[in-house]
């Protein structure tokens, strides 16, 4: 489904991503995991097409086809999704509202009507049901007031109602207590299946306790410096970074 | 060759001098540029006004002429040569086109984006209409329910002739002669504009909207409205169009007049989109408007106004709440694009006691623009338990606009209670690029986030015009973000 070979990319001529290398498939779950400052969240913005970074080498191809020069919107109609590690408030725009636009503009982008809004109602009512979510809050303002676990409940929510191929999650977990983390997590669970996938980016390991990576992936300094399976992540929340790191620099 | 009789010449002679008297009749129909005494008795004299209105006119004329143009406002312009307008031009009674392909592309592809009828654009744009039939009934029928319940809506030139008591009672005593420069110059030059009068206990069962109007044309750049809503009845006005207003007239100095008398409420919804101008600012409308609403006992006034026009605008709808009980509202959205300039807000007057206002206002600047607020809260020694509250809100697009707010208040009894709220906001890459990775472009995350902005005011206009007015927003700011 992913496919990056060799990417590079920097922002205001400072590179960050040095050489990334790596394979997604439908019905996979990564984890990509490393210490502050790695360039975790550069590579989830990079996939997801934020144009302050420039890929400066390598591609990135979803579904076999080259995205790295397709705005933002154009990749989010071709299925990919980011769960953002800050949601930005919309005042004055309902998460109603913000969904059936993003709905809307997607199904434009196929050539698709407007879905009619016998219809949208249904899926809002199923989606929220499924997630557990009271339809009150979906008449707010989109994150304006939100506390932590409401802004990332509400982002799973979108993904529910988007069903992308390709989910990012950006440090999901981070501003999250243990029962918010357990909301989400389930919710992200109760979505995957054999044909979607899930890119999940953490710092720390507890995320992965209720979202089961197939595979592990360490970044450091730009690169995927170690790879293995969900084992690595334990090894790695019980012995920290430092010995990534030193096996680096050897 | 056939023969050609002296009566043949003669009736030819008859039909060509009828063509060219006709034609000589309309060319003469403008007046000579420049102002003076005889310019105005000459126009009041052509609307065929009795001689009480030519004196009103030609007081205003006197005190115009001691006046200066203010210079207060917070915007920069080259002042218009008042000796070089014509001040008085007949309508035109001839299609400016033959058919829609003579008109601008742009200005249809605005149209069909606002979704305007094939024979609305042909009426907005002055093309010659086959079907007129459809306007000419719906406008009767309008008149008629309206004649029922007692309504008077007419022009204010036909309401001078036909109910002058009403007029010459009401008539200047919100906005009097000598109020400002601009509404001194109107009053002696208006040229048209609209009345409309509601009786006691009556509530208008429709929107009055000018778009109705019969003998709407030509109203010309120096406008007049009044509007008296007698005890107890209830009015909802709009004004304006959604639709591109092109006009060769740069200078326009509208006066609105509005009386709510006891237990009466005005709603006065304003849309307006004057030529702003092109991309390098030249051209555009200068809009310099007096609108004022007097409220007697327990009356109330609402000003709702969405302004994305002009190329510079000037105006600030007020409340005198003379009665007690009395209530003033203002909501505003003014967009400012390209090199636009907007200085516009309100003035809440308290005199009677338990007096409350409430002001809206939300600014979106984008390009090169300026959009200040200017607003007074002025609580006299009288008006005990008044209150107001205030909320500005600016939204900035870019980093070459500016958004400025100028709150004033005069507070002379300490039984007032005021509140002002104020925010500016700049639409950041982060929301921005939030709405793109949902699969929203850029050009519509804008208009997401503006009409998100200005929700609490769309909120408050007809829901048709709500719909036509956020429209107009998006294509207001289309391009404005690179």
């Amino acid at each position: 489904m992913l496919k990056i070979e060799n990417l590079h990319a920097s922002v205001e001529d400072k590179g960050i991503l040095k050489g990334i290398n790596l394979e997604i498939k439908a019905g996979e779950v990564h984890a990509i995991m490393g210490p502050n400052g790695s360039g975790k969240s550069t590579l989830a913005s990079v996939i997801a097409g934020k144009e302050e970074y420039e890929v400066t080498k390598g591609n990135i191809v979803f579904n076999g086809e080259d995205i790295e020069d397709l705005a933002a919107e154009e990749r989010a109609h071709k299925g990919i999704f980011l769960s953002f590690q800050y949601p930005v408030e919309i005042p004055g725009v309902s998460v109603t509202n913000f969904m059936k636009t993003a709905i809307n503009e997607t199904r434009k982008a196929k050539g698709l009507e407007d879905m009619p809004a016998k219809d949208m109602l249904k899926l809002i009512r199923e989606k929220s049901e499924l997630l557990e979510i009271d339809r009150k809050f979906l008449s707010r303002s989109l994150n304006e007031g939100f506390s932590g676990g409401e802004k990332k409940r509400n982002e799973i929510f979108q993904m529910a109602m988007l069903e992308p191929q390709l989910a990012i999650l950006d440090e999901t977990d981070s501003g999250l207590d243990i029962d918010a983390l357990r909301i989400v997590a389930n919710g992200v669970n109760k979505l995957k299946s054999k044909d979607n996938a899930v890119l999940v980016i953490t710092h720390y390991q507890r995320l992965l306790d209720y979202i089961v990576p197939d595979f592990v992936h360490v970044l450091y300094n730009g690169r995927i410096v170690k790879s293995g399976g969900k084992e690595l992540a334990h090894e790695l929340e019980e012995k920290g970074y430092d010995w990534i790191k030193e096996e680096v620099n050897a | 060759m056939s023969k050609y009789t002296e009566d043949d010449l003669r009736e030819e002679l008859k039909t060509k001098e009828y063509e060219y008297g006709f034609y000589t009749d309309i060319a003469s129909d403008t007046f000579p540029i420049g102002l003076n005494e005889d310019i105005v008795r000459a126009i009041s004299l052509k609307k065929g006004e009795p001689e009480w209105m030519t004196n009103w006119r030609l007081e205003a004329f006197k005190a115009w002429k001691e006046m200066t143009e203010p210079e207060w406002a917070n915007v920069n312009y080259v002042k218009p040569d008042f000796q070089a307008i014509s001040y008085y031009s007949a309508p035109n009674s001839k299609p400016k086109y033959d058919s829609l392909d003579e008109v601008d592309p742009e200005l249809l592809a605005t149209f069909a984006k606002l979704g305007i009828s094939l024979d609305e654009q042909k009426k907005l744009t002055g093309v010659a209409m086959d079907v007129v039939v459809d306007s000419v009934s719906v406008a009767t029928s309008f008149k008629k329910t309206l004649g029922e319940k007692g309504i008077i809506f007419c022009s204010i030139s036909e309401a001078i002739k036909e109910h002058p008591e009403l007029v010459k009672k009401y008539i200047g005593t919100i906005v009097p002669q000598r109020d400002n420069f601009y509404a001194a110059l109107n009053s002696a030059v208006f040229s048209d504009g609209s009345f409309c009068y509601i009786p006691k206990g009556v509530r208008c069962p429709m929107e009055l909207s000018t778009y109705f109007r019969i003998n709407q044309a030509g109203t010309g750049q120096f406008e007049r409205t009044l509007l008296i809503a007698d005890e107890g009845s209830y009015v909802s006005y709009l004004e304006g169009c959604t639709a591109p207003s092109r006009d060769e007239n740069q200078l326009h100095a509208a006066v609105v007049e509005l009386i709510a008398l006891d237990d009466a409420e005005i709603k006065y919804s304003t849309v307006q989109n004057w030529y702003p101008g092109n991309s390098e600012g030249k051209g555009g409308v200068y809009n310099f408007v007096t609108k004022r609403g007097l409220c007697e006992k327990n009356a109330k006034i609402s000003w709702t106004q969405v302004e994305t026009g002009s190329a510079v605008t000037w105006k600030y709808p007020s409340c005198v709440l003379k009665g007690d009980n009395s209530v003033g509202e203002f909501y505003s959205i003014a967009v400012t694009n390209n090199f636009q300039q907007a200085d516009t807000g309100t003035k809440m007057v308290h005199l009677g006691k338990n007096t409350k206002s409430t002001i809206i206002s939300k600014g979106i600047s984008a390009g090169k623009s300026q959009n200040s607020y200017r607003g007074l809260v002025k609580i006299s020694p009288n008006a005990d338990n008044a209150r107001n509250f205030s909320q500005c809100d600016s939204l900035l697009m870019g980093n070459e606009c500016g958004a400025h707010t100028f709150p004033y208040i005069e507070a002379k009894n300490k039984t007032a209670k005021i509140e002002h709220e104020a925010t500016t906001s700049k639409i950041g890459e982060d929301q921005i690029f939030y709405c793109n990775q949902r699969g929203i472009d850029t050009e519509k995350a804008i208009a997401l986030i503006v009409n998100g902005f200005s929700k609490d005011v769309l909120n408050k206009l007809p829901m048709e015009f709500a719909v036509e007015a956020q429209k107009l927003l998006e294509i207001s700011l289309e391009g404005s973000v690179g």
